[in-house]
């Protein structure tokens, strides 16, 4: 079994923030837009440093979306930046007819997502977008891990042409992927090998499904842990090939249960090779105020839920 | 070469029969706004957008125009078709399945001379923005248009787009709103009272230019290159078109009736016996 070393514990937007600093002295395609959160998406450095590739829109984010699109033509690469909920529920229709319809070449990156936002509540909570973003024909909707994994995946999706939904959070969490590591849209990264259960996990669940792994290593269960960044499309393959070997699946993530990365690996599994599959995420409620911990363990999106939720499918295992 | 005013009206004609013919073949579209954006639509293509040979989605060192009003595809998709993006033949195939002249507009389908889609009403004002940013930083000096609906100032965007625009002086942008008075469940004024729109976007810090006779082409011509005057001065350009839903056709005009209905066959050849074309249909 592989051992993840915590480097130190970062926020993903700051992955965000950094990629976008390094796009601007490497791209001169691509601008950013902000709808009055340039401190909470960490763009300060890119508005600083290209001050004419900036566009601060102020609390309009239908407007933003839009421009975005209309930048698209002539070549620029828009990055889009405010918290999730004002980045899709908001706006799904000037994202649905302008930029996704329309084949724009925007970057929908999205902050503060799910419930480790935190005290701020459920208004700020959402845990719908990735069902939104998936739902979109031609959308890629991508949900990083960490620190490294974010800065990395902000920096890939300039090189690729085409709306995509870039998610990461407000919390310091784990930094453990390596520093400027590859990032490939659409392919998981096996993370541990094993052979009892598959855990597939997105966003900030994957540190915990390592956690868990290793808490399941000492009762004697071997799990293999995926870390599956890429939504959409999502790498059925190296889905298949894992469960084909375990038998049974736990799906992780920050999210509702309906719609998220449980349910798009659900439908892989029903179509191919179905299996046992428990799901840890958020039982179709809204969230609340607390502690993102608080939060994280109130609704059952620990490293604990996980490690109870892989005993529980190999159990069902016929 | 330019053509002149008899040579736009003869083709304003020949437009308003290609309109009536594509929503009757369908039974369905939306004439009267098309109609009453005939002559703005023919002149902005034929007279006074400058544009390159064929179509690249990137529009550089060209104006571009944005439909923010899709509802009104007909009259878009004949002025496009005649001035050369794809075959006049094609509008024989709107709203058709496996068509690229879908019931509104699309890029979807890869109809040449379309940026953007449109449809959902209130959107194409921060597409047209975003273009106008885009060509400023790719030091192109070339202006982008808009046409909006009246009623389709109700939708909030408008608004942010509206603010945006004068606060971070887009003044290579000119929006012109279609002002006929109507939408769908009657008068604007009934519907929702917006007061003045004029008034409005002044005091968001736009210039404002009135086209009265906004059916008559050399009214709009004049009226547009005034506005085109006014660009490049630190103001985004609003230009209030002031048009009669379904013009050219009697009984079309002076009511909202005909905004999304289609002529049946004796209605449409008394529509053509007010339309004599000089050109040919498709």
């Amino acid at each position: 079994m592989t051992k993840y070393t915590n480097t130190g514990n970062k926020d993903t937007r700051s992955g965000f923030g950094a990629g976008l600093t390094e796009l601007g002295q490497t791209n001169e395609n691509v601008v950013a837009l902000c709808a009055d959160l340039i401190g909470s998406l960490k763009m300060d450095d890119f508005k600083k440093n290209h001050p004419e590739r900036f566009f601060q829109v102020g609390i309009a984010e239908a407007n933003m979306i839009g421009m975005a699109a209309g930048l698209t033509l002539g070549g620029k690469i828009p990055y889009t930046g405010t918290f999730a909920n004002f980045s899709t529920g908001r706006v799904y229709d000037q994202i649905r007819q302008s930029v996704a319809y329309s084949d724009k070449n925007v970057k929908i990156c999205a902050s503060h997502a799910g419930l480790t936002l935190g005290e701020d509540g459920a208004t700020h909570q959402i845990l719908e977008d990735i069902g939104l973003m998936k739902m979109l024909p031609g959308m890629t909707v991508i949900n990083t891990c960490d620190y490294n994994q974010t800065k990395a995946a902000t920096i890939a999706i300039a090189e690729y042409h085409g709306p995509v939904y870039l998610r990461f959070g407000r919390p310091s969490v784990a930094n453990f992927t390596p520093e400027n590591g590859e990032f490939k849209i659409g392919k998981a990264v096996l993370l541990n090998e094993g052979t009892d259960v598959t855990i597939i996990a997105t966003g900030h669940l994957v540190w915990e499904a390592l956690i868990a792994a290793e808490a399941l290593e000492a009762k004697g269960i071997s799990a293999e842990v995926i870390n599956i960044h890429t939504i959409k499309p999502l790498d059925d393959e190296a889905i298949l090939k894992s469960i084909a070997k375990t038998g049974c699946v736990v799906t992780a993530e920050e999210h509702n249960i309906l719609g998220g990365l449980g349910e798009s690996v659900a439908r892989v599994l029903s179509l191919n090779n179905p299996a046992p599959q428990e799901f840890v995420a958020v039982q179709d409620s809204f969230g609340e105020s607390g502690t993102p911990d608080q939060l994280m363990e109130k609704y059952k999106l620990n490293n604990q839920a996980i490690e109870a939720a892989a005993e529980k499918v190999i159990a069902r295992k016929k | 070469m330019k053509p002149n005013i008899q040579q736009l009206n003869d083709l304003t004609i020949q437009v308003r029969r290609d309109i009536l013919r594509m929503v009757h073949a369908v039974n369905s579209g939306h004439p009267g706004g098309s109609l009453g954006c005939t002559e703005f639509m023919v002149a902005l293509y034929q007279a006074l957008m400058e544009r390159k040979e064929g179509f690249d989605m990137d529009g550089l060192n060209e104006d571009m125009f944005f439909l923010s009003n899709g509802h009104i595809s007909p009259v878009f998709y004949s002025v496009l078709a005649r001035s050369g993006y794809f075959p006049v033949a094609e509008l024989a195939t709107f709203r058709l399945l496996n068509s690229r002249l879908q019931g509104h507009p699309t890029t979807h389908e890869g109809l040449p001379g379309v940026r953007i889609a449109s449809g959902s009403l209130g959107q194409g004002l921060s597409v047209a923005i975003g273009a106008a940013q885009a060509k400023k930083l790719n030091g192109d000096s070339h202006l982008i248009y808009t046409l909006h609906g009246d009623g389709e100032l109700q939708e909030g965007q408008n608004w942010e787009a509206i603010m945006y625009a004068a606060a971070y002086k887009v003044d290579n942008l000119i929006a012109t709103v279609d002002v006929n008075g109507k939408q769908i469940d009657g008068p604007t004024d009934e519907v929702l009272n917006m007061g003045s729109i004029g008034a409005k976007f002044l005091a968001f810090g736009w210039d404002v230019v009135e086209i009265q006779l906004g059916n008559n082409l050399e009214a709009i011509i004049a009226g547009m290159t005034e506005a085109k005057a006014k660009t490049g001065q630190g103001r985004p350009v609003c230009v209030l078109l002031h048009t009669e839903m379904g013009n050219g056709v009697d009984y079309m005009m002076h009511t909202h009736a005909w905004h999304g209905k289609a002529p049946n066959d004796a209605q449409l050849e008394t529509a053509f016996a007010q339309n004599i074309s000089t050109l040919a249909d498709y």
